[in-house]
């Protein structure tokens, strides 16, 4: 198994290298078209946001690889503890634009409600837990359910997704530490994009890698070519098949670039060295599965016209249909508090239907996001 | 019916709920084989083992972390701070998490699983053993806020606490854990978490209180009894969400209310108690409403029961209000 001091490479800059097995053509196809879906889908969220239909939105533009080679490797019972930026995750499993945009318009549609920024996906039906925002506190969490499957006695893995960033949070250390203590079934997958918000990787730690930090927790750390869908996917695959066989919990570290800004409230280059960007947009992930793609006679452009109208089609579809969708009742404000609404709510939720009935609706004095 | 301490009723609730239902586990610092530092779970490590009743490293941040995961996965964890003065290092996972899951997620994850902790002074413990910061808790909304103050509450709360479908800070009042005996109810049984109890009825003053203070309060009202006062004592039993209609009911009878509690204060339950019968019941309160209270100080060590609110000034504040004219 790769160590922290090595990087995981499959797949060269030139687009050369051997697929890991298990994987056909099939596969390769599905997850060019998951990491291509991920790009456009982004390009269009920005784009909403700066049109003033969505009020934020947060990209994953070069994760991709990061991202989708490690969903090839879940399991259909794992459970994912996910960030906000790893929504690739939920179009690769098939979750459908309608019910994305439905969240980021925050309309009746939105299974919260309306209750989150857009980016805080939650998707029961495919184990993928609510997200938050403070950062880290889902690597204790998914520390604890993967605690859980082992009392229970369910072969499974638990996916915990942050970036350099969360490692600097209470939770990583304790969900580590725990983790490593219980021998649980956790797979901690750090996305080292480089940067959180403005602050750059290397003001987090003053570790010569995060995956090395495992060592400390009694796990392996694996640092792995984030851009190389392959290696995510190589790497993912071992974690997984120790964490089936009870060898307990692995870090891995995937070591990638956020090519946009953190959220659509930020202007990278207020803080970014325009060389680091630009020697990171000739690895772009795609770009490299796209060429040993059409290496192996897979990619065309042709396919690639094809998939894009596809993808750009579906969206625009999906858009309208969210955009259409009204606001949520104003009984959400009240509901999901408790499993049943306490006196305490029904009397609030009361006094606010009587001023409305007495004073009409109450006007948007529309906050918006940046301040 | 067997006679227990409050630490025998909770450790009977303990037994109970997890012959009960095999997904309730419980986890903590020195929880397994010590069996609490109080004694809280003694014997639960020998009968249900290592996977169900975890020692965990040494971290309130990780304990209810943790706990919350095992709570979306489907079990019914139960987490114990060793003291409520701990458990800062959790207060993100708590009000950030666990509380607004089931909101956050438009009730498709859930964190149905308790944190219980002792709260509240009594044992010499400097204000690191010993503050009751229940107010910070029924700030939060999600989350129910539980504090017993009798044996046969303590066990019917708790076992009401872990099969609910909410999250619960269950704080344990530890002057009251060995307090004395008093009738426990054997087996299974629940207390309702809505309900507040009238712990005895009075016409003259309404006074309220929860946890530690309850038993102060009844020592108060049997002294304003010789004195003619007639007291009615109410034991809150939840502060979130909090029975207010069984209040406002007795001040519309008595007329007059005393809120006592054992925290600092500013900004305590005793604030939302006295606001709400202001609000809701003014035109039949005859007296200004009283507060008794800790200091807007840390708490003390030497002095402890100099800052704890004693039945002299709970009284004090039964004659003021019952005297005001």
């Amino acid at each position: 198994m790769a160590q922290a001091t090595e990087l995981l490479t499959v797949i060269d800059p030139k687009g050369k290298g051997k697929a890991p097995a298990g994987l056909d053509t099939d596969d390769f196809k599905a997850m060019y078209r998951a990491m291509l879906f991920t790009r456009l889908f982004d390009q269009r969220g920005m784009n909403l946001q700066r049109q003033g239909r969505i009020g934020f939105f947060v990209p994953s533009t070069g994760q991709e690889a990061s991202q989708i080679g490690a969903a090839y490797a879940m399991g259909q019972e794992d459970v994912l503890f996910p960030s906000y930026r790893t929504h690739s995750i939920a179009l690769l499993k098939g979750i459908s634009l309608k019910r994305m945009y439905d969240q980021m318009w925050g309309n009746d549609g939105d299974a919260v409600k309306g209750r989150q920024m857009p980016n805080h996906f939650t998707f029961k039906d495919i184990n993928w837990v609510s997200i938050s925002s403070p950062i880290g506190t889902q690597i204790s969490q998914a520390a604890g359910a993967a605690r859980a499957a082992q009392i229970k006695g369910d072969k499974l893995a638990v996916w915990a997704w942050f970036g350099d960033g969360g490692t600097s949070s209470n939770d990583f250390h304790a969900g580590l530490n725990f983790a490593g203590v219980w021998k649980s079934p956790c797979i901690f997958m750090c996305e080292n994009n480089h940067w959180a918000i403005s602050v750059p990787q290397e003001m987090q730690t003053a570790s010569h890698s995060f995956a090395a930090k495992a060592v400390a927790y009694g796990m392996p750390g694996m640092r792995v070519d984030g851009n190389d869908v392959f290696a995510v996917y190589e790497a993912s695959r071992q974690a997984r098949e120790r964490a089936l066989n009870g060898d307990g919990p692995t870090l891995i570290e995937n070591l990638t670039f956020r090519m946009g800004p953190h959220s659509s409230s930020d202007d990278p280059k207020r803080y970014q060295p325009p060389e680091l960007f630009e020697s990171w947009q000739k690895k772009d992930p795609i770009e490299r599965f796209q060429q040993w793609l059409a290496a192996e006679g897979i990619w065309t452009e042709a396919w690639e016209d094809k998939l894009r109208t596809e993808i750009m089609g579906e969206i625009a579809e999906a858009v309208e249909a969210a955009e259409s969708t009204p606001q949520p009742e104003i009984e959400t404000i009240f509901t999901d508090v408790y499993a049943e609404m306490p006196t305490l709510l029904k009397d609030q939720l009361e006094g606010l239907k009587e001023q409305i009935r007495r004073d009409g609706d109450i006007e948007d004095t529309g906050g918006a996001f940046p301040l | 019916m067997p006679q227990m301490t409050m630490l025998e009723a909770l450790n009977d609730a303990y037994h109970i709920a997890m012959e009960k239902d095999a997904d309730v586990v419980t986890l903590g610092e020195d929880i397994g084989k010590k069996g609490g530092v109080f004694g809280t779970t003694a014997g639960l490590y020998d009968k249900f083992g290592d996977m169900r009743v975890m020692d965990t490293p040494l971290s309130e941040c990780g304990i209810i972390g943790t706990a919350v995961g095992m709570a979306l996965y489907g079990l019914k964890p139960v987490a114990e701070i060793q003291f409520l003065d701990f458990i800062y290092p959790g207060f993100d996972q708590i009000v950030s998490e666990m509380a607004k899951m089931r909101y956050r997620s438009g009730g498709e994850w859930t964190c149905p699983m308790v944190v219980r902790s002792p709260s509240g002074g009594g044992i010499r413990g400097g204000h690191y053993h010993s503050q009751s910061s229940e107010a910070y808790f029924a700030h939060t909304p999600g989350l129910r806020v539980v504090m017993p103050s009798t044996p046969g509450d303590a066990k019917g709360l708790l076992l009401a606490s872990i099969f609910c479908d909410d999250p619960v800070i269950f704080l344990e009042p530890k002057a009251l854990y060995r307090h004395g005996k008093a009738d426990v109810e054997e087996g299974y049984y629940e207390v309702s978490l809505d309900e507040a109890r009238i712990a005895r009825e009075g016409n003259d003053v309404t006074l309220v209180s929860w946890g530690a203070m309850v038993p102060t309060c009844e020592q108060a009202a049997d002294l304003a009894q010789e004195k003619g006062i007639g007291v009615e004592l109410i034991d809150l039993r939840s502060v979130l969400p909090w029975d207010a209609a069984t209040v406002i009911e007795s001040v519309k009878k008595t007329g007059r209310l005393v809120v006592a509690q054992e925290a600092p204060r500013t900004c305590g339950f005793a604030s939302e108690v006295s606001a709400t019968v202001a609000e809701k019941a003014v035109e039949y309160l005859e007296a200004p409403i009283g507060r008794v209270s800790g200091f807007d100080t840390p708490f003390p060590y030497t002095l402890e029961h100099v800052y704890k609110p004693d039945k002299k000034r709970v009284l004090n504040a039964v004659e003021y209000v019952a005297g005001w004219e």
